[in-house]
């Protein structure tokens, strides 16, 4: 074993044979710079701990940039930060922060631009317009980095991590709050989003578009303006994601328009205005997921076909679903809603009735939202009652034919 | 007026329709808290028996109560005490007793199963319903001479507030539903005790719901804190209203 | 003790009293006396403050009465029908009238052992019977010694024993100095223990007189022969106009 390190090691000094460290201290000005003109490929930049305010530092070899105790390299609200041209650049233990704003260019703090396997690794990105900014780049690791602002309307500020015309990207364990939006993604395809949290971005926690076949898994939405919004794309897969806590006339959990072929299965939706909003999708389904204390579980408009909603828990939500118009092209099936209160003679744990997740109230407010003032008076229990008994204004397609008796362990 | 009121409650707490008003409320909590897996759902049951309940039994309970008492408070007022402290003992005895048998009734077994945010709202809402209510009897025991009057005024009041008020409130939301009318509404249902009970519960249950209406009022005012605190204070007025009032009238009433 | 001046009051159209005006002094015993709705209990009320007059004055110990309340520690009152909260034992509405009255610590007890009060006092309200029920009003009445008894047909529904009883406390309570005003229909009750009578008739005061001198006037010894002989004499002398 010890014979087998010794040769791996062998291995990478051999391969890194003339490469060297270059140590950077915050002594005079522009050091960060001066030791990028004066390194080589394969080198190691370590920056020491102080305070460099540099701005534009441009990456043009394949090195390693190296932060100790994470120095802070400060725009002073001008220009970028860092721009990175290369490919298999590492750069990794920097605070990077007051990048400049400009309407005429995206500030970011690190950006990388058309290039391949390019890690930025543990840094503290605070107070930037844009934080990592991937631009037609390839194979790139996003990977535990802490990128926080605190942006005050959309106009004058830019998004967590910005990625457009990329693929094959790695985001992983990112934490990031306080930007327009948390994550942007814009023709990005093949890419993987796993583990990251995004919160109190002032828009969309989590934002794309024209962006086919990625994955996101395990990452929070929480306290967002408007929550996740995903549009115009194909083959996107959810899983394990957490939505909570987005509140607003203009919040959803998710907002999906225009997408299609795709898997929203075992996420949590928490104390939503809406859990899912779904605008002209098809064939998505909807499986295994929770959706507790929402306004609405779901918000499903008549534009959508074709998606199968099964094995999905309702619970303690104000209305399970409403939608905007009598036709319905979507499978509601084996869910299991808290409000359901048929029978089970057959004991086979299914419901003999159906269940009819569009309440007659949630019409009613659909057309006069002031309605909603005496929601769950006696009144309004009378007149469900009675809409139960002779439905006439309840869309009655909309039907889950099998709902369970109790609920699903889906967590 | 500490001494009359200590005696009342003394008297009450034995009371059989008292006694029978908690044993039936806590039946009912426990059940409905234990026969679902959720027990939000059974909260939602107890808020139900707590709009329709609560404004029913407390109105015509006390009405007949105070009717009942008058010889005694006749005797009462023949000693040297001032008339409205009377008056206010009675009413202190009375509500005691009925929010002690409504806390006990929901309120053990909701905090035994449930306790959270929403349960102690709930409290809260039915037992200031029974001040109100409590309080409304009162009124009505001064302003009319005839037992049987009362009572049937005592249950007018209560169909009034519990399912009248609404119909009328939701006609008026639709006929004038193109008019800009958030504000209106939320200022009528402040004549109405039990909507308030109600929209302090929906602040709790159903907030997120709410914030998705575009009416800017509805979003800014129960979005907040504020919606709740206003609610609170337009119940004590409520409380505090009928209670002033039947102290004027009491003050030159003839036993 | 009690001085009442042009005192009226009206329920609507309904004269209940029509500018009344009296004088009671203490160590008397007066019998207030007139048919149902004649104003008997109206006027009892309206010295206890129950009834708010329209018009006239009613002073106790030269103090008149008007939003005060304090006079009625000089006042024990016996009402007509005595009902309590049900589930109260004697024993706790006297302590509570007690509790009330707590300027006055000098309790007269005499009626609740004579009366056999003390041997119930742990009996509910709600298990008495009429009878005993009044027995425990004219104890709480008589509990403070006040200087004026208000007694609302005190002998209506009490056995003889317990009637006398409580006839032989009034005696005593007024040879004491007291005044004590009595409503009252049985009449033979009131034999011996009343010094004077006043009749009311339709609100009105039909007459004030003292027992020597309807005895005097009517040569009638029993009371409810006093009063028919001068209700008769009152007659003839309206027919008579």
């Amino acid at each position: 074993m010890p014979r087998l390190i010794i040769t791996i090691l062998f291995i990478f000094f051999a391969y890194n044979g003339n490469a060297k460290t270059i140590v950077v201290r915050a002594d005079k000005a522009n050091a960060i710079k001066n030791a990028l003109a004066y390194c080589t490929d394969g080198d190691t930049v370590s920056i020491e701990k102080g305070l460099y305010k540099e701005q534009d530092i441009l990456v043009s070899k394949r090195i390693t940039i190296l932060g100790k105790d994470y120095p802070v390299i400060d725009g002073v609200k001008k220009g970028q930060l860092i721009v990175v041209v290369r490919d298999s650049v590492i750069i990794s233990g920097l605070q990077l922060q007051n990048t400049g704003r400009s309407s005429m260019t995206d500030m970011a703090a690190i950006r990388l631009q058309n290039v391949k396997s390019v890690s930025v690794i543990n840094n503290k990105l605070v107070n930037n317009t844009y934080g990592v900014y991937l631009q037609n780049s390839h194979y790139c690791l996003v990977y535990k980095n802490t990128i926080r602002a605190d942006a005050q309307d959309e106009l004058n500020s830019g998004n967590g991590i910005h990625a457009w015309k990329s693929t094959h990207l790695l985001l992983q364990s990112n934490n990031i709050s306080g930007h327009r939006d948390g994550i942007y993604f814009e023709f990005v395809t093949d890419s993987r989003i796993l583990n990251n949290t995004s919160t109190e971005n002032i828009r969309y926690g989590l934002h794309f578009m024209f962006s086919h076949k990625d994955v996101y898994t395990r990452n929070s939405f929480i306290n967002n303006g408007s929550g996740v919004a995903v549009m115009y794309s194909k083959q996107v897969e959810m899983y394990y994601n957490t939505f909570r806590h987005n509140w607003g006339d203009a919040s959803y959990a998710i907002l999906l328009k225009e997408i299609a072929d795709s898997k929203i299965e075992h996420n949590l939706f928490d104390k939503n205005t809406v859990g899912i909003y779904m605008e002209g999708t098809s064939r998505i389904q909807v499986l295994y997921n929770e959706f507790v204390e929402n306004g609405w579980a779901m918000r499903v408009q008549s534009s959508c076909d074709n998606n199968v909603f099964e094995k999905n828990n309702f619970l303690s939500n104000s209305f399970d679903v409403a939608t905007n118009g009598t036709m319905m092209l979507n499978t509601f099936n084996n869910n299991y809603w808290d409000k359901y209160d048929g029978y089970d003679l057959d004991k086979n744990k299914v419901g003999d009735v159906p269940y009819y997740p569009v309440s007659m109230y949630s019409v009613v407010t659909e057309r006069v939202p002031t309605a909603m003032i005496l929601y769950r008076s006696f009144l309004t229990d009378i007149m469900n009652r009675v809409e139960k008994v002779m439905p006439s204004i309840v869309p009655d397609k909309l039907k889950d034919d099998n709902p369970l008796m109790k609920s699903l362990k889906l967590r | 007026m500490k001494t009359i009121m200590k005696y009342v409650v003394a008297d009450l707490i034995r009371n059989k329709v008292i006694v029978v008003y908690a044993i039936i409320l806590a039946v009912l909590s426990f059940s409905v808290l234990s026969i679902d897996e959720n027990p939000a759902k059974g909260l939602l049951s107890l808020l139900n028996v707590t709009l329709l309940f609560v404004p029913l039994i407390s109105i015509l309970f006390a009405t007949i109560y105070y009717f009942n008492s008058i010889e005694f408070i006749e005797l009462l007022l023949a000693q040297p005490v001032r008339r409205n402290k009377v008056l206010l003992a009675e009413y202190a005895g009375l509500t005691i007793s009925l929010s002690l048998a409504y806390l006990l009734g929901v309120g053990l077994p909701v905090m035994i199963i449930s306790p959270n945010l929403a349960a102690i709202t709930l409290l809260l809402s039915g037992f200031l319903l029974t001040l109100i209510f409590t309080a409304i009897a009162l009124l009505i025991f001064v302003l009319f001479k005839d037992k049987t009057k009362g009572i049937g005024a005592a249950i007018a009041a209560a169909m009034f507030f519990t399912l009248l008020f609404d119909g009328l409130l939701l006609i008026f939301i639709y006929s004038f539903n193109e008019y800009p009318i958030d504000k209106a509404v939320l200022g009528i249902t402040a004549f109405n005790p039990v909507d308030l009970a109600r929209i302090l519960m929906l602040l709790q249950l159903d907030v997120a719901v709410l914030m998705g209406y575009s009416g800017a009022l509805f979003k800014k005012f129960l979005g907040t804190g504020t919606g709740s605190v206003y609610v609170v204070i337009c119940m004590l007025f409520w409380v505090l209203l009928p209670l002033l009032l039947s102290v004027r009238v009491f003050r030159k009433k003839d036993l | 003790m009690i001085h009442i001046n042009a005192l009226t009051k009206s329920f609507g159209s309904f004269k209940a009293l029509d500018n009344i005006s009296l004088n009671f002094a203490k160590g008397r015993t007066v019998s207030l006396l007139g048919p149902n709705g004649s104003g008997k209990t109206t006027l009892i009320k309206s010295i206890l403050g129950l009834v708010i007059p329209d018009k006239g004055t009613i002073s106790i110990n030269d103090k008149q009465i008007g939003n005060d309340w304090q006079y009625r520690s000089h006042i024990g009152y016996m009402p007509q029908i005595g009902r309590y909260p049900e589930n109260m034992t004697i024993g706790q509405v006297i302590k509570m009238i007690k509790d009330i009255r707590k300027d006055n610590v000098q309790y007269d007890e005499e009626l609740i052992t004579q009366l056999g009060v003390n041997k119930i006092s742990s009996k509910t309200m709600r298990s008495l019977s009429g009878g005993t029920r009044q027995k425990v009003s004219a104890c709480l009445a008589f509990l403070f010694s006040p200087g004026i008894l208000i007694l609302d047909e005190p002998t209506a529904g009490l056995d003889p024993l317990a009637s006398e009883i409580l006839k032989d406390k009034i005696i005593q309570e007024c040879n004491k100095g007291k005044l004590v005003l009595i409503t009252s229909h049985i009449l033979s009750d009131l034999d011996g223990i009343t010094n004077d009578v006043v009749y009311l008739q339709d609100g009105k005061l039909i007459f004030y007189k003292s027992v020597d001198e309807l005895q005097h006037m009517t040569s009638e010894t029993k009371l409810n022969k006093m009063i028919a002989s001068v209700m008769r004499n009152e007659h003839t002398k309206t027919a008579d106009i």
